[in-house]
């Protein structure tokens, strides 16, 4: 046999300690409020599944991650193809290449609360530049009132803020297609709609799927823009998972329910994030070798 | 097919090319025969991508004309020359199956269906991608996705001309010389015009009717490869081609007498008025070493490479190649080369002169 040594684990110990520090125990932590239920004083009585039991009759949960599903899939369906074809008409060399990049850049820079106000601002039928433009046309738009204003600010918001990310990252496919490719193209004299479909898209298949994980990740935990413009409302309009779960764990302290809601929330994510992508990957094995 | 004519072509790819040195390919007039096989043999940056891309349409030549069967193509785009090319990393479509990958230029081209499929058929069955049609192009090996690319050009039925950009160089040793044999039966099966850029020798030296030597964006000789070894035009042909390749010695010519280093050799023909650095040039082949007779040389070391030994000489300060038998005695008497007079070519500043008997 041959010997045995162990010591090698040593080096796995930093690791260990930061993924402990930094995700293993602050989840456990919630996990540990998620089972109890506590009338202050810091005494906490063992409760079992009932919060979760709860949440899952709780009408309030299910429209927030309605409206959050929505709000995912409309993001998603807006930016993915608008990224796209910004990248496809950004231009490949020279100074405007620089110039489009850092244009693009920008609103990926700004901090998001920052965002969040600047459209709180906008947006305002009194002094916003948007609003008060709509407002003189004699359109009626106002994001506080309206169900469908807000969320169309909303989704705006959104568009404006993270579109530069998928553009960005798409981009990058693209200049990573050999010019080889667009000269087999012209000589096969394929279509600009060929070209797209046979050679851009396959070749940026792999960073379209990053960016659509990203996005639907991100959209999906959404919380300081539309707190900002709208803090949830009108009523529980905008009121996505983020921010019933704060309105919850923080507005209420109702730690047991909020620590349970946060474990399904996460798993919700984990879940669909990870469906999402073995699809994207089997769809990628499909097409490989048979 | 077409018979493609180069009219006093040259290239910059600076504007405003000033002088010479401007050009990256140097004026060039050339005719090149409808069907014929050609290879365009160069070191990297000789500019014979650059002509490549000419005849392809990719690139617009700073001067002159492009013709194909007399009609000026100079402006047309590359689409409209109906030429094919196959590039050195494998182009495929990689979501597509061979098949659709075959068919793509000719459904590009709107032709009916069941046209296409019989070309389809007709080029696999060409090129032996018959078992492998249905599947995806993007799995397949480096020589498969060549073969793929070849196919793509030879579908249409009325191309004018294949260019190859150096394609054998990600293909796997063993497959580059079936590629390339299949390549010349193909070229003689079907009779194409196929243009085949390469710095490889034996590539081009194998593939070519004819070979298009280029150094330093300029054409320095068109020949069979047998011309080439035989009477290479300029040092740079005589040096490149061959393995190893030509003795150059520096000499000085009176009437047929080269007096060279250590001695004086006669040469077979007379030659006068050179101008510019003069040296000899003589194969390696055709030099051999002698106990009696000929220049008295230091001999530095001996590679045995198998089916001969080529013997590392210094010639009065100038290193030479001498190829000898695998059974051809080698000893310290034998220390004196004599080179074949008819195979020494004199050549002045470069070029190759030819003497007067």
């Amino acid at each position: 046999m041959k010997p045995v040594n162990n010591r090698a684990w040593f080096l796995v110990l930093p690791v260990l300690v930061l993924v402990a520090f930094s995700a293993v125990i602050p989840l456990m932590t919630v996990v540990n409020y998620s089972v109890q239920d506590t009338f202050g004083d810091n005494e906490f009585f063992w409760n079992g599944i009932y919060w979760f039991d709860d949440l899952l009759h709780s009408e309030r949960m299910w429209q927030a991650l309605g409206r959050q599903i929505l709000f995912s899939a409309i993001v998603l369906a807006i930016e993915v193809p608008l990224g796209v074809f910004i990248a496809l008409h950004m231009s490949k060399k020279g100074a405007w290449a620089s110039a489009c990049l850092v244009v693009m850049a920008l609103p990926l820079l700004i901090p998001f609360n920052v965002v969040g106000t600047i459209w709180q601002i906008f947006g305002r039928p009194d002094i916003g530049l948007l609003g008060h433009t709509l407002a003189s046309l004699g359109l009626d738009y106002n994001y506080t009132r309206d169900i469908l204003d807000a969320w169309v600010t909303i989704v705006v918001m959104d568009v404006w803020h993270w579109t530069s990310l998928i553009a960005l990252l798409a981009y990058a496919g693209l200049r990573s297609i050999p010019d080889a490719y667009y000269q087999a193209a012209k000589i096969d004299q394929a279509s600009r709609w060929a070209v797209f479909r046979y050679i851009e898209l396959p070749k940026m298949r792999g960073v379209l799927v990053i960016a659509i994980l990203l996005r639907f990740m991100d959209s999906f935990m959404i919380y300081t823009e539309p707190f900002v413009v709208t803090g949830g409302g009108p009523g529980n309009a905008t009121t996505f998972l983020s921010i019933d779960l704060v309105k919850m764990a923080l507005g209420q302290f109702d730690l047991g329910p909020a620590a349970a809601f946060s474990i399904m929330y996460f798993l919700v994510i984990l879940l669909v994030s990870w469906a999402f992508y073995t699809v994207m990957t089997n769809l990628d094995r499909e097409e490989g070798p048979r | 097919m077409a018979r493609i004519t180069l009219e006093n072509i040259a290239h910059a790819y600076r504007p405003n090319p000033q002088g010479e040195a401007d050009y990256a390919l140097k004026e060039l007039d050339y005719d090149w025969t409808d069907g014929e096989a050609y290879a365009l043999l160069g070191a990297s940056g000789c500019g014979k991508t650059t002509l490549l891309n000419i005849i392809s349409g990719l690139i617009r030549p700073s001067r002159g004309r492009i013709l194909f069967d007399g009609q000026d193509v100079t402006d047309a785009p590359t689409a409209e020359r109906n030429i094919a090319q196959v590039f050195q990393f494998p182009v495929v479509y990689d979501t597509l199956t061979v098949r659709d990958n075959l068919a793509f230029p000719l459904r590009n081209r709107g032709l009916p269906a069941a046209q296409v499929a019989a070309r389809v058929q007709a080029v696999a069955r060409m090129l032996g991608l018959e078992d492998m049609l249905s599947r995806r192009a993007r799995g397949l090996t480096a020589d498969a996705k060549q073969k793929i690319s070849l196919g793509r050009g030879m579908v249409r039925q009325d191309v004018n001309a294949i260019l190859f950009d150096e394609p054998l160089t990600v293909i796997d040793p063993h497959m580059k010389w079936e590629l390339r044999t299949q390549l010349k039966s193909l070229h003689r099966e079907f009779g194409h015009t196929m243009i085949y850029v390469t710095h490889d020798q034996t590539e081009a030296l194998t593939f070519a009717n004819r070979v298009v030597v280029m150094h330093e964006g300029r054409v320095v000789q068109i020949g069979t490869p047998q011309e080439l070894f035989e009477r290479p035009a300029h040092t740079f042909v005589g040096y490149f081609i061959g393995s190893p390749g030509m003795n150059l010695i520096p000499a000085r010519i009176e009437g047929d007498r080269a007096h060279l280093p250590g001695g004086t050799i006669p040469l077979g023909r007379g030659y006068a008025g050179l101008s510019g650095p003069v040296e000899i040039g003589v194969r390696p082949e055709f030099a051999r070493l002698s106990d009696a007779e000929g220049l008295p040389v230091t001999i530095r070391r001996v590679e045995d490479v198998g089916r001969h030994r080529i013997v590392r000489a210094d010639l009065g300060g100038t290193p030479i190649s001498i190829l000898a038998d695998e059974d051809e005695p080698l000893g310290p008497d034998r220390t004196r080369v004599v080179f074949d007079s008819d195979r020494v070519g004199v050549y002045a500043d470069g070029w190759r002169v030819e003497g007067r008997p």
